[in-house]
């Protein structure tokens, strides 16, 4: 059990790090955002969870995967019009947002799947 | 517009700042993993499209362009604000990529997991690419 998370904490820093090392080497700015959304959460908890758990319940994480990307999408656009339009901080901005990633997420899951 | 590569932008990003982009992602692996394993599939799911390292990346876009414009004598603040605005509207046009490598997966990782992962994976850039394309033209 211990040793399966540490694997996930290596696997994800490894994944998330790579992939965003990458989006800050690339211009344009908005094609190096493309690499905000890169799976790197998803490759890394995939592979552990195929052998852990079984393709099966990784296709349903799949299918949660959808909804949880066009939160992200939500997400991302609120955070363009809080920078550019009301000039608030990065960091402000981004966190304020959240709220927007879990409304979406969690409404667009219990709309479709009833769960939670 | 042509994409470039800038190697040389790895200089301006301090091992810090990659420690914490290391430590972010993979604590949200974790937790990922957790809530899979205490609330199920579907909403451990969700979380593999949380924006977990947002927040940091966004920081430091603004905060790389402001010193640049500051060290070139020009006003950096808004040009800071601009570019991590740019970044997010990358993201959010990325993430039509991930909801086809969410697609993929679902389809077809029962019947063939090395190949569903692969698949997604280049459906994820093929779809990213693509949406970023349309959103240059329109």
């Amino acid at each position: 059990m211990v040793l399966e998370y540490a694997l996930r904490f290596l696997a994800g820093g490894i994944a998330v790090s790579a992939f965003a090392m990458l989006g800050d080497t690339l211009r344009p700015k908005s094609f190096a955002g493309l690499f905000g959304a890169a799976p790197s959460i998803a490759l890394a908890t995939l592979l552990i969870t195929l052998s852990h758990k079984g393709a099966p319940f990784a296709a349903v994480e799949g299918r949660s995967m959808i909804v949880g990307a066009f939160a992200l999408a939500s997400y991302s656009w609120v955070v363009c019009v809080l920078l550019k339009k009301y000039l608030l901080s990065s960091w402000t901005a981004t966190t304020a947002a959240m709220v927007i990633w879990f409304v979406t997420a969690l409404g667009g899951s219990a709309v479709l799947f009833q769960v939670p | 517009m042509i994409v470039q590569f800038n190697p040389s932008a790895f200089g301006q990003t301090r091992w810090n700042e990659y420690f914490v982009r290391f430590v972010l992602g993979g604590t949200m692996t974790v937790v990922a993993g957790l809530l899979a394993a205490r609330f199920g599939p579907v909403v451990g799911g969700l979380f593999l499209a949380f924006p977990a390292i947002f927040p940091a990346s966004a920081t430091l876009i603004e905060k790389h362009v402001r010193e640049r414009k500051e060290k070139a004598g020009l006003r950096g603040a808004r040009r800071g604000k601009e570019a991590a605005a740019l970044d997010a509207a990358g993201a959010a046009l990325g993430s039509f990529g991930l909801a086809a490598f969410g697609l993929v997966i679902w389809l077809l990782i029962v019947r063939s997991p090395a190949w569903a992962l692969a698949l997604a994976a280049v459906s994820w850039l093929a779809v990213a690419m693509l949406a970023w394309q349309v959103r240059r033209r329109v």
